[in-house]
């Protein structure tokens, strides 16, 4: 891929330069903040999915019966919108920007763990069941804490944000080592 | 009509189909719906991740505290800071970041610019939030309480005020961009 030189803000270009989305991602937080009075977040939602799956297999009583989701109900509503239109809004972006395609295995993984979609697949699952399990026992995710958080200098924010930068440095050392790939 | 829209009324939902839009559209033109993206941050390879974070911290975060200032927000939305629990999942949620390649929003995002393994990260998330609904009552016991600070503030904690905090932190993410423009090596590797 070219590294582009992304001058335009169009829904055309494959991409804008990263301080003009970080800016904007600022400039959504004051909006949602003023006009929600709600902080940008995710992973509260992805739980809430969590529970419905659970209803699906033990019938909603029993599962509105554990602490978690008698406290955390599932319920169609405001957030459930936000996560559909989420997918939906980074979707139109990558078709209007070219840069939508399928993709089993990227890249840089199978540079390094081979062409496999099994094993591509089993890590993704395992990770995202690792991901959300963190995100529920740390109160949010890179969304909640990672930029609503810490931009109200929340202390459990920065605790979050260091700890996982942390973690994932040395993660990203064990996972992608071989030194025979220029990737 | 006065702030704030109720979110559980029409114009609630409205406003969160507009705001969930643009989150997609910044965090696809911001390249983290791509796992190699992501996953090259904790490489020090590509830092694009790091750029979109600290702006969209510092922009968001001066912009939030004016408006509190000027009495326009109903108050902070801090999280608790159990300091066991944040260590433990900030490490599992690093651990679980360059595994799947995505955070939660940027995986949600991701499954919709064709990312088929997203979508099973998406799935395993599910999975990850029926385990700790599961394991809820025992961490209530065992761990969310150890060293359970509260909806503590950085300046709660350090008695140096909001406005010094951002003080540094503005020139300290200018002065680190600066740097990072100079030498380089942000430049992506793909």
């Amino acid at each position: 891929m070219a590294s582009e030189k992304s001058s335009s803000l169009s829904l055309r270009a494959s991409s804008w330069s990263p301080y003009a989305v970080g800016a904007g991602i600022g400039l959504l937080s004051w909006l949602v903040f003023l006009v929600v009075n709600k902080p940008l977040g995710m992973s509260t939602e992805i739980s809430k999915f969590s529970g419905c799956a659970t209803s699906l297999m033990t019938g909603w009583e029993k599962m509105v019966a554990n602490p978690y989701w008698a406290k955390t109900t599932p319920a169609f509503g405001y957030s459930t919108v936000f996560l559909i239109f989420t997918a939906i809004g980074a979707g139109v972006s990558a078709l209007l920007g070219g840069t939508f395609r399928l993709e089993k295995v990227p890249a840089l993984w199978s540079a390094h763990h081979g062409k496999g979609t099994a094993k591509r697949m089993a890590a993704a699952f395992v990770g995202g069941m690792i991901l959300l399990y963190g995100a529920r026992l740390a109160g949010g995710c890179t969304s909640g804490h990672g930029i609503s958080g810490t931009l109200q200098l929340a202390v459990s924010s920065w605790i979050f944000f260091a700890v996982l930068f942390a973690a994932g440095i040395v993660t990203a050392r064990l996972l992608f080592r071989n030194p025979n790939t220029a990737e | 009509m006065s702030l704030p829209i109720s979110t559980s009324s029409t114009a609630g939902l409205v406003l969160a189909a507009v705001f969930g839009t643009l989150f997609g559209v910044l965090l696809n033109k911001g390249r983290v719906t791509q796992y190699d993206v992501i996953v090259n941050l904790f490489r020090f390879r590509d830092l694009t991740v790091l750029k979109v974070m600290l702006t969209a911290i510092v922009v968001g975060g001066i912009g939030v505290f004016a408006m509190m200032h000027l009495g326009w927000l109903e108050g902070w939305h801090i999280k608790d800071a159990n300091v066991l629990a944040l260590i433990l999942g900030g490490a599992l949620f690093g651990v679980g970041m360059v595994l799947y390649g995505y955070c939660p929003g940027t995986g949600v995002a991701a499954i919709a610019t064709g990312s088929l393994h997203a979508l099973v990260g998406f799935f395993g998330m599910i999975a990850g939030g029926i385990v700790y609904a599961f394991t809820y009552p025992w961490l209530q016991q065992h761990v969310l309480g150890v060293g359970a600070l509260g909806k503590v503030r950085l300046a709660d904690v350090t008695h140096i005020p909001d406005i010094a905090w951002w003080a540094v932190l503005a020139v300290g993410v200018a002065l680190l961009f600066r740097w990072l423009e100079k030498i380089g090596r942000h430049a992506t590797v793909s």
